[in-house]
């Protein structure tokens, strides 16, 4: 995986425009046990607004749980716990203040596996806009789903069949479903756990190229085992190691001039 | 066990043919041993190899000297009594006997009644004359069957052993006999089935014939009692059976699904979704405790605790009430029936993957609206079929209908009166002293084959319903 195909990405992305950086998300001192064993260790971050933050490391280095604090994801099994402070604007996820229903619709969330309901292509994107009473009335939802799924880059594609079920679809078209079903309820943060590494390279070139075009309107974070995927789609990248945030810093630095010999070793292909 | 008793005619055996049988066995044990040791002493260092281990060898000899033996045996059991009757008739003795068959054969088991030693002196003097023939006859019997079975034991064990050899495949032939084993053992189920619905389908056409079956289905008065003389009065029977068919739906598949469903459903997702694991450890075998209660102490909690309760608060509400209704009956099996529905939904439900929930949750979703809006929809095939397979188990259901639903064949739809079942009627027609080829109880075939074929579909509706969701997921 070390190639100088990576650096050339992550160099061109250097000049590229990187957005506004002020912090949408911070973690502080942020550590969660699976009862009694520690999956993340104190780990402090910050999630750029506009820009796309990519989370990477070995399998079982705690990225992807760490991801799912950032929306209380870990709060549906039943012996995770978190300390630490999470913020969103500032505000903590974690105070006994913030609803939980709340803080998932401004945090949205996209699977690795494809997840469509077994519903229509249409009721699929309606749900959330359903249950959070987003549109009033049919043809404010006909606009709601139509520009949702504009925005995941699926319109084109279903149309004409937007009552046929949207597990009918193929792998990347279920894929771009559930963002569309996410940006329906409009959120300020999206969080995709590996989201392309069920599809195929075309499907997964598409779901990159969505990527760049979501970024600006959200905050993403993308956690991926692909470093080269790592290197195009994202602008802050950061590096987990059991447990550890190791390095983070501008997708650029990481993969051109890392500070630390574990994440070279990791980005150049000695273990991971 | 084989005994020696001196008689006028010699000296007569007489063997069981379980002894016989452990003879045989025994015989088996012998032939496993020698086999083994005969295949052990190919085997060794320097020596050839075995095909099989010296164990198969064993049983390869085994099962030739034991299964012919035994099939023999078998067979000869059955045919023996009717060739010693065939030659006492032969003998002189029984030249005397009567032409008439029924005094005829009562002399002859009288006299082998005397034979086999059950009876002391006999009413019929011929009797006591033919008990030596007997004797004889069986003790020739006895004597040709056994030295058959234990010649063909070693005949089989004797062929078998001269095959043992260190290749040959002694392991490849007793694993085909016992496939050959298992097939056996499968097929008696199905042929039983089979043989059920053979059964109740002939005497369901012999009722048929007398009652018409546009009649039995389509008719709405039921009342079975036939005249037993000519001259009795009012009795000709009546077998519209719709009274019954109606009784059957309203309590097992309308009140008791009623109660059922809901409960099931309910405690289904309060049990998959809401208990914590330690709550679920208790509570779902205690809930499935319910399944294991017997149907009987069902039937009397309903007609000795629950109809009383309902027809008094039937009659405070002013509403005609019997102390058997149907609402007691269908309350009870209902009650029954909730582990059925409860487990087939928490199965469905549990089989709703875990990322439709999280997808949901996710999105911003509660809990409940997560169950109302994609779990439950994703598991609702699951739960018809699981409804289907409870009704069809409640409408077969029998104590607690015989016990709390009646006799009265009513058609109402009053759930405080009292209305009767199939299963009920079938008890009915069939308990007590009967003739077994009057309309009467020849009904209660006909209402047998009716619940049969309306259990089968239900029950294969539900398990197509169920598997096409199954695969849906997989």
């Amino acid at each position: 995986m070390t190639d100088t195909s990576i650096n050339d990405i992550a160099a061109h992305q250097r000049a590229d425009h990187r957005g506004d950086e002020r912090p949408k998300m911070t973690a502080q001192g942020v550590s969660v046990f699976y009862g009694d064993k520690k999956a993340i260790d104190n780990v402090s971050i910050d999630v750029n607004r506009e820009n796309v933050t990519a989370f990477i490391g070995p399998s079982g280095c705690g990225k992807s749980t760490f991801l799912r604090t950032l929306n209380r994801m870990n709060d549906t099994i039943g012996s995770a716990r978190v300390e630490g402070r999470i913020e969103l604007d500032g505000e903590n996820i974690y105070s006994p203040d913030m609803d939980v229903v709340q803080l998932r619709a401004r945090v949205g969330m996209v699977f690795q596996k494809p997840n469509p309901f077994p519903k229509s292509i249409y009721e699929n994107v309606a749900y959330g806009p359903r249950i959070h009473g987003l549109a009033s009335g049919k043809a404010d939802m006909d606009q709601v789903v139509e520009k949702s799924l504009r925005r995941a880059g699926l319109w084109d594609e279903v149309k004409d069949r937007l009552q046929d079920s949207g597990t009918a679809l193929s792998g990347g078209q279920q894929q771009r479903l559930c963002i569309a079903r996410a940006i329906a309820v409009d959120p300020e943060v999206i969080l995709m756990d590996e989201p392309a590494s069920a599809l195929d390279p075309i499907a997964t070139a598409k779901i990159e190229e969505l990527i760049h075009e979501l970024r600006g309107r959200y905050a993403i974070v993308i956690v991926t085992h692909n470093m080269q995927q790592a290197a195009r789609v994202s602008q802050r990248t950061a590096f987990f190691h059991l447990g550890h945030l190791i390095e983070y810093g501008d997708t650029s630095e990481i993969f051109t001039n890392p500070r630390e010999t574990r994440t070279k070793d990791y980005i150049t292909g000695r273990y991971g | 066990m084989p005994g020696t008793r001196p008689a006028e005619t010699g000296t007569v055996v007489r063997v069981s043919s379980g002894a016989i049988a452990l003879l045989v066995l025994g015989l088996g044990l012998v032939a496993w041993l020698s086999a083994r040791a005969k295949a052990q002493a190919f085997a060794g260092p320097g020596k050839a190899r075995l095909h099989s281990l010296p164990g198969y060898h064993g049983w390869y000899v085994a099962l030739w000297a034991v299964i012919p033996a035994l099939l023999f045996l078998a067979v000869w059991s059955s045919v023996s009594g009717g060739l010693v009757t065939a030659s006492v008739l032969d003998s002189p003795a029984a030249a005397s006997l009567p032409a008439e068959p029924m005094q005829r054969g009562a002399i002859l088991d009288e006299a082998r009644a005397l034979a086999d030693g059950t009876q002391e002196a006999a009413f019929n003097p011929q009797a006591t004359a033919l008990a030596p023939e007997y004797e004889s006859a069986q003790s020739r019997m006895a004597i040709i069957g056994t030295v058959a079975a234990l010649l063909l034991a070693f005949a089989g064990g004797a062929f078998a052993f001269t095959r043992v050899s260190p290749n040959f495949r002694a392991r490849t032939r007793v694993e085909r006999l016992v496939m050959a084993l298992l097939l056996v053992a499968s097929l008696i189920a199905i042929l039983t089935t089979l043989g059920i619905v053979l059964s109740l389908l002939f005497e369901s056409l012999r009722f048929f014939s007398r009652v018409s079956p546009i009649e039995f289905l389509f008719g709405t008065s039921w009342s079975p009692q036939t005249a037993i003389r000519a001259d009795q009065a009012g009795s000709s029977g009546a077998f519209g059976a719709i009274p019954l068919f109606w009784g059957t739906i309203f309590i097992g598949a309308i009140i008791a699904m009623i109660v059922a469903i809901p409960l099931g459903l309910m405690s289904a997702i309060y049990l998959t979704q809401y208990a914590t694991p330690r709550v679920r450890s208790w509570m779902k075998p205690l809930l499935e405790i319910l399944a294991g209660v017997p149907t009987v102490v069902y039937g009397y909690f309903a007609a000795l605790t629950v109809a009383p309760a309902i027809r008094d608060f039937g009659l405070t509400l002013g509403i005609p009430s019997s102390s058997e209704s149907a609402l007691a009956a269908g309350l009870v099996m209902g009650i029954m029936i909730i582990p059925f529905v409860s487990s087939m939904a928490d199965d469905s439900i549990a089989a709703v993957p875990q990322a439709m929930r999280d997808g949901s949750l996710a999105m911003g979703a509660t809990t409940s609206e997560t169950i109302k809006r994609v779990l439950v929809p994703a598991a609702l095939p699951g739960v018809v079929g699981g409804v289907l397979l409870a009704v069809s188990r409640a409408i077969g259901e029998t104590m607690i209908v015989v016990m709390a639903a009646g006799l009265a064949a009513n058609l109402t739809a009053n759930p405080f009166e009292s209305v009767t079942t199939v299963t009920t009627q079938i008890v009915q027609l069939l308990t007590g002293d009967q003739e077994f080829d009057s309309a009467k109880t020849l009904a209660a075939f006909a209402l047998g084959l009716v619940l049969f074929i309306v259990t089968l579909l239900l029950n294969i509706v539900a398990l197509r319903v169920v598997k096409k969701y199954r695969e849906a997921y997989e």
